[in-house]
């Protein structure tokens, strides 16, 4: 579904990835954990066109993508949770979804969506009149995640869904991570946690500084010895 | 009380335009972050654009005004294109000395090709006064404040309702997010652009018809009162333009009736201080601390 091949991306003089393979399957939840600065967020943004590659090919569907600006991919079927939300917060819960289901024409199916978005987080449905900014963070994560469903994607990337959000909250979005996924949405995810990351995973590859140099499936890497020392606390 | 309601009258006529060319400021604002300096001079283009359309081609009033419009629109978005879009990633001094720039570019044009001799504006409506009680009301200024609550309506109904209105909304708080949401950040821009200048467009030919002299250095001191009417409402709030255009005009025709008329733009600044010293966003600016 998704194939990334021998992408390089510089911010100015730095090197924020470097020769970085990876691809995505249909059906898959296939997560890039690594620490901060590792290069995740920028593969995302590699990804959706925010920042421009300067050498590799990003195929979607068998189709190029890397010169496509950011607001063509969500029609093809590729949507992103931003990193830190991003919620439009002078904007009401109801209309932060609507901007979700903006390449969308068809009303029904927009309204069938967000029942269906509702359905996964009642809490959002409760406050679908309130402006997005006065959400807790976990709230706000919850609308992110939903704004993007509402462009019903094939491939839905995620950034750092957990951050700052309290363990329980955390459990909460992986569960519904996984229920989206097995309605059919295939998932990218970034994470910090990789405990979570790679538990959740059919596969995985870890990063760092700009390389990925690990890879395989989520259980497997858990008992990986250098993972495990690295990022699961030993 | 006679002369207060005259004044006050006065006041909601000449705000209700500096209310139209402000919006053109607060929404090009809140989408690029640019104070648009060139958009004063847009009002100079409306007017002679209308000028040449009444006098030369003898052609009637509503033709005028759509060709100011049009030629307002025009300009605006070329004016985008060709000057804001390629810095649109450079510091924002950038274009802001660009958008100065532009603004003389306009007026020396207009010298050249006008002259400096400001060129009078004819009367399009010969309409007798309505009195009531004592109170005159011209026309021109029943026409003006209606024409300008109307537009505010609408625009505000587009805004709010309308999927473009929202994704201008959106890109003007998070332009990156909205690109994610499938938003062409761009199109949204040039309509925003489009938007301010048809307003102005409006404005101008509702200015002329109440200071009726068409020169290339018109658009300044309106532009500058409407750049104020923004900040003082709220710059980047849409409601804060319309209702700082009302108070800058409403305080500027009561200083000239009851203090003086060369007082007049002295308290107007004046209120713009206080106001910034007290609520330094504004009327209607709030401070927005956002949960993480």
């Amino acid at each position: 579904m998704l194939k990334v091949q021998d992408i390089n991306l510089f911010y100015g003089a730095i090197q924020a990835l470097r020769n970085i393979n990876f691809h995505v399957q249909p059906g898959e939840i296939v997560s890039l954990i690594g620490a901060n600065g590792a290069g995740k967020s920028s593969i995302l943004n590699a990804i959706s066109g925010v920042h421009t590659i300067s050498s590799g090919e990003i195929l979607f569907e068998d189709q190029s993508i890397k010169k496509l600006p950011p607001f063509r991919l969500v029609g093809m079927g590729l949507s992103q949770v931003p990193e830190g939300r991003r919620v439009f917060a002078k904007m009401s819960v109801h209309e932060n979804l609507e901007m979700g289901a903006f390449t969308r024409s068809d009303t029904p199916g927009i309204d069938l969506d967000m029942e269906r978005i509702f359905a996964h987080f009642p809490r959002l449905k409760e406050r679908r009149k309130q402006l997005a900014g006065t959400l807790s963070g976990g709230e706000q994560q919850m609308l992110a995640m939903g704004r993007a469903m509402m462009s019903r994607p094939k491939l839905l990337m995620m950034d750092e869904p957990s951050m700052g959000l309290s363990p329980l909250l955390v459990q909460e979005i992986f569960d519904i991570i996984r229920e989206i996924n097995q309605e059919g949405t295939t998932i990218l995810l970034v994470e910090q946690n990789a405990q979570m990351a790679l538990s959740l995973a059919h596969r995985a590859y870890v990063l760092e500084t700009g390389r990925i140099i690990k890879s395989g499936a989520g259980q497997a890497l858990m008992q990986d010895e250098d993972v495990r020392k690295a990022y699961l606390g030993g | 009380m006679n002369l207060f309601l005259n004044q006050l009258i006065n006041g909601l006529h000449v705000g209700s335009i500096y209310a139209l060319i402000a919006l053109g400021y607060t929404m090009v604002y809140g989408i690029v972050k640019l104070i648009n300096f060139a958009h004063g001079d847009i009002i100079m283009v409306g007017a002679y654009t209308a000028v040449i359309v009444l006098m030369t081609l003898g052609w009637s009033a509503p033709v005028a005004l759509l060709a100011a419009v049009v030629v307002c629109v025009i300009f605006g978005v070329l004016i985008e294109r060709i000057a804001y879009k390629p810095l649109r990633n450079s510091p924002r001094i950038s274009s802001l000395i660009t958008a100065i720039g532009v603004s003389m570019l306009l007026q020396n044009a207009a010298l050249l090709i006008f002259g400096a001799q400001p060129q009078p504006f004819p009367t399009v409506l010969n309409i007798e006064p309505i009195k009531l009680n004592g109170i005159q009301i011209s026309f021109v200024t029943l026409l003006t404040v209606g024409i300008s609550a109307v537009l505010m309506i609408l625009l505000q109904g587009f805004v709010i309702g309308s999927k473009a209105g929202k994704a201008m909304r959106a890109a003007s708080e998070d332009y990156t997010t909205a690109q994610l949401m499938g938003i062409n950040v761009n199109t949204t821009i040039t309509l925003t652009f489009a938007i301010g200048c048809a307003l102005a467009g409006i404005g101008s030919f509702l200015f002329c018809m109440a200071y009726p002299a068409v020169s290339p250095t018109m658009g300044s001191l309106p532009g500058l009162k409407a750049f104020i009417a923004a900040v003082l409402g709220g710059i980047g709030i849409i409601p804060g333009a319309m209702l700082g255009g009302f108070v800058m005009g409403v305080a500027e025709s009561l200083t000239k009736a009851y203090i003086s008329t060369t007082m007049s733009d002295a308290v107007v600044y004046g209120i713009l201080i206080l106001v910034l010293l007290v609520k330094p966003t504004g009327l209607l600016g709030k401070t927005t601390s956002e949960k993480v």
